[in-house]
């Protein structure tokens, strides 16, 4: 679809090699969570457009069903999208998600904005994956069309490789 | 692009000319109303491409969502232990509604499966790995969804339509043929 590739080439995903950009944001009503809490350990970033996708098994439900990979590896996952705390609280409990969910809310998407993939136009971020490592740089990154949910093999393979590299 | 990463084996449930040469694979959820009507597609299109297609079938339970699928899926394993894995999946399928324990131990029943041995694995978790190991097989090869379709070892991310899935199929044999 010509629209999906134009849509790709706008975000600008933070490459591998770079910083990651620092950020804090609300997990519950009355908790925070900052990126540099998880230093020391790799830290996955699932950005995602919205709570409650129609589609059936969808991305952070997925997730879920695979967390023990990821657990092999000591990462972090969070799911992060604009929806409000309220929101993701009710979507947990819904999906039984084992994982936090931060809110990009307040202000609106900057964190996707300092990620480089937050989608202006439509107000959500793209489906975009950050594999950051211990030092708390990008190990890597991918976006994918917004219609399609990205598996977990490349995040995968970036915790591999980050392990073979540290052994 | 997405690639299977754990190549068909003899560990695979098949259905089909076991040497044909196009692989029609799924991971699946017995749980997934459409993995459900995904199985008739399936089935149709199996019936369409019968000389050059075969089909292996992996688990791969939606847990938290689908309470009943993990279950179901060492159901499937366990009629599979005494050959009679692909009649029980189309039982699960074609009674996707009723999948307690009562009723798996009715479908053994009904495939005259020995039900004493089909509960006690059930009971034991037998087949519990084979299940666990299924789905770390295809967190590694991409899949996102249920059900999620590989044709030759390469995800197949389209809308899984009996033609859809039946061009995939005739493409990848002329590729083979090519």
């Amino acid at each position: 679809m010509a629209t999906t590739t134009t849509d790709r080439n706008q975000a600008r995903p933070i490459p591998s090699g770079e910083a990651a950009p620092k950020f804090t944001l609300a997990c519950t009503p009355d908790q925070k969570m900052s990126l540099e809490d998880f230093r020391g350990r790799p830290v996955i970033m699932a950005f995602y457009p919205a709570d409650w996708s129609p589609v059936c098994g969808d991305q952070m439900t997925l997730y879920n069903t695979v967390r023990s990979e990821f657990d092999r590896f000591g990462a972090q996952l969070l799911g992060i999208s604009v929806d409000g705390t309220w929101c993701h609280v009710a979507f947990a409990k819904d999906r039984k998600l084992q994982f936090p969910l931060l809110a990009d809310f307040e202000p609106k998407g900057e964190v996707a904005r300092r990620y480089g993939v937050y989608r202006a136009g439509e107000g959500v971020s793209e489906r975009a994956l950050f594999v950051i490592a211990p030092d708390g740089k990008v190990a890597w990154s991918h976006v994918s069309p917004i219609g399609i949910v990205p598996g977990v093999d490349g995040i995968l393979d970036a915790l591999e490789g980050m392990a073979e590299q540290k052994s | 692009m997405s690639r299977l990463m754990v190549p068909v084996g003899p560990n695979d449930h098949i259905r089909g000319k076991q040497d044909a040469p196009v692989t029609l694979l799924e991971y699946g959820d017995y749980e997934c109303p459409h993995c459900a009507t995904a199985h008739a597609v399936v089935l149709r299109v199996l019936r369409d491409t019968r000389d050059i297609a075969r089909f292996p079938f992996r688990n791969f339970p939606i847990a938290e969502v689908h309470p009943h699928a993990v279950l179901a899926a060492q159901a499937a394993e366990a009629a599979g232990a005494q050959d009679r894995f692909w009649p029980m999946h189309d039982m699960l399928f074609e009674n996707q509604d009723a999948l307690e324990l009562d009723d798996l131990l009715a479908y053994a029943d009904a495939l005259d499966l020995d039900v004493v041995r089909f509960a006690r694995e059930l009971e034991a978790g037998v087949h519990l790995e084979r299940v666990r190991a299924d789905v770390r097989s295809g967190a590694r090869s991409g899949v996102n969804g249920t059900p999620t379709f590989f044709v030759d070892e390469v995800r197949f991310d389209a809308e899984p339509t009996v033609d859809n899935l039946t061009a995939a199929m005739l493409l990848a044999a002329q590729r083979r043929a090519g």
